[in-house]
């Protein structure tokens, strides 16, 4: 059969022609559509550093066959910002400190835009960090990552009393 | 990463035929299967993805009252399926227990049946392993073993089921439908999973090609819902397999147990029924005395299989601290983190 699929990455229709069943979604990222902004930290869905957001729900794409995923919709960490107006959970992480060497960061914040879509943690920093568990941060950075998640979800629910999915504001702004 | 042929079939029935080539292994998320084929444990010459099959991926109530379960629902769907948790809330609280919100939103229920024992020597293809190959050995046996299995073990493996959620369907009574060549079956959870003793390759009682349609909950199981709980002990706080852990379900009416549940995980190769300890339940008192008794009854046949002699007193305590959170009652919402043995509740030991 013909390995070619179709996949929407960060808002842009692309047919992909993939000369191998082996890739998965990260290595298709990186390696073959040059999108390095979304990490390989450890390749086994231990770390979370390759966490990206399909079909709107946060998953390791290190576990994913891009094969698999025809016709998904992707958001990586390049997908997220308006132009140059940073998506309010990249400000939170800035204002809140919420990294050190910056490695994991990426996965950490997709995986908090997905916490924040979910919606299932309001303002309790408990459940914010047990829902951030999937992330691992070596330089220990976790007070600021779960302040700075806490703070993007309080803004971002300010300014959407409707609780529409977050991803919709990097959605509209359209590539 | 081993060379396959991707196949994606249209029906159940193409999916089963495709499978009977030999070599050949279903693709759910694949959050198990892609690291055990990374890591070389497992080297299938065809895949057959299912996930894009129709069908399979509903929640419904039959008409007898049974709760179905489609074999590609995600765990995390549901855990956050409002109806089911009402209904089933010890299966929930697994499932919130279990993996990480990434692994949850992409792992089906079908697979999480499936998955294979986490063992560091099933894992590292440079050990001796019957699991893995058949005949070579266990260096669990003598190595590494304090997490190993306590129950049920064979001097061909010490391996544990590393699954919360089939520890809490175990309990709950749960079928399985199966679709082979020539139509569907059920088959309980409780006997889906086999003990090593001289096969430790046959994780499961499944042939070659049976596929896992979906997972049925009895209407009977619904009377627990008002008393069940899942607890689990890790190593660290979140995101780890279970050293041990423990589903209770209780029906209580008039101060005595009516009928009661308790299954045990990460203590033998398959979700640990204790059937017998739970006949101990009916018509005695919901109290720590009838708790530690049922308990005791547990693990009597519990023996070390290595450095992991306290993992029997360890799940012994699980059991009894499941059972007393059952008892006191379900609760309105699960905690910030589920199975949690930490936030003791009055009446249990808090050993600090």
């Amino acid at each position: 059969m013909t390995l070619s699929i179709g996949l929407t990455i960060n808002h842009v229709q692309q047919n992909i022609d993939l000369d191998d069943p082996r890739v998965t979604l990260l290595d298709l990222l990186r390696e073959r559509l040059h999108l390095t902004g979304t990490k390989k930290g450890c390749d086994r869905g231990q770390c979370g550093a390759c966490t990206i957001l399909v079909d709107g729900r946060r998953i390791n794409s290190c576990l994913a066959l891009a094969i698999s995923h025809d016709g998904a919709e992707v958001l990586t960490i390049e997908g997220v910002a308006d132009g140059e107006t940073l998506h309010p959970v990249q400000r939170a992480f800035i204002a809140h400190d919420g990294f050190q060497c910056g490695f994991c960061t990426p996965g950490q914040i997709m995986s908090a835009i997905g916490l924040i879509a979910e919606d299932r943690t309001g303002d309790d920093p408990e459940r914010i960090i047990e829902n951030m568990s999937g992330n691992l941060c070596r330089c220990g950075a976790y007070r600021g990552i779960a302040e700075a998640v806490r703070a993007a979800r309080r803004e971002m629910m300010h300014a959407d009393a409707t609780h529409t999915d977050p991803t919709h504001v990097a959605a509209e702004v359209g590539a | 990463m081993n060379r396959f042929d991707y196949l994606r079939p249209a029906s159940v029935a193409e999916a089963v035929a495709a499978a009977a080539v030999d070599g050949a292994a279903y693709l759910g998320a694949g959050t198990n299967l892609l690291d055990l084929m990374k890591g070389g444990i497992t080297a299938p010459s065809q895949l057959i993805d299912l996930t894009h099959l129709p069908g399979l991926d509903a929640i419904e109530t039959l008409a007898n009252g049974d709760v179905r379960v489609g074999a590609l629902v995600r765990n995390a769907d549901l855990a956050f399926d409002a109806g089911f948790a009402a209904t089933f809330p010890a299966i929930v609280e697994a499932l919130l227990s279990g993996a990480s919100p990434q692994l949850r939103n992409a792992a089906t229920v079908g697979g999480n049946l499936l998955q294979r024992t986490r063992c560091s020597y099933f894992y590292d293809t440079a050990s001796a392993c019957n699991k893995r190959v058949p005949g070579s050995g266990c260096d669990a046996l003598g190595g590494d073993n304090r997490l190993h299995a306590v129950l049920g073990w064979s001097e061909q493996c010490i391996a544990t089921h590393p699954s919360d959620v089939c520890v809490a369907l175990a309990a709950m009574d749960a079928i399985v439908e199966v679709e082979d060549g020539a139509g569907r079956r059920d088959v309980a959870l409780a006997d889906l999973h086999r003990l090593p003793a001289d096969r430790p390759q046959h994780d499961t009682i499944l042939a070659p090609g049976d596929l896992i349609v979906a997972v049925r909950l009895p209407a009977a199981s619904k009377a627990y819902a008002a008393h069940a709980r899942y607890i689990k002990l890790r190593e660290r706080t979140s995101y780890a397999f279970a050293l041990v852990s423990a589903a209770a379900a209780l029906d209580i009416a008039d101060g005595r147990i009516r009928t009661g549940r308790l299954a045990l995980g990460g203590v033998a190769a398959k979700p640990w029924r204790a059937a017998a300890a739970e006949a101990m339940l009916e018509g005695a008192v919901p109290d720590r005395a009838t708790f530690q008794r049922v308990a005791d009854a547990a693990l009597v046949e519990a023996r070390a299989s290595g450095d992991n002699g306290f993992k029997i007193e360890l799940a012994r305590r699980i059991a009894v601290r499941a059972l007393i959170r059952a008892a006191a009652g379900t609760p309105d919402r699960l905690p910030a983190l589920p199975a949690s043995p930490f936030a003791v509740l009055a009446g249990e030991l808090d050993h600090g």
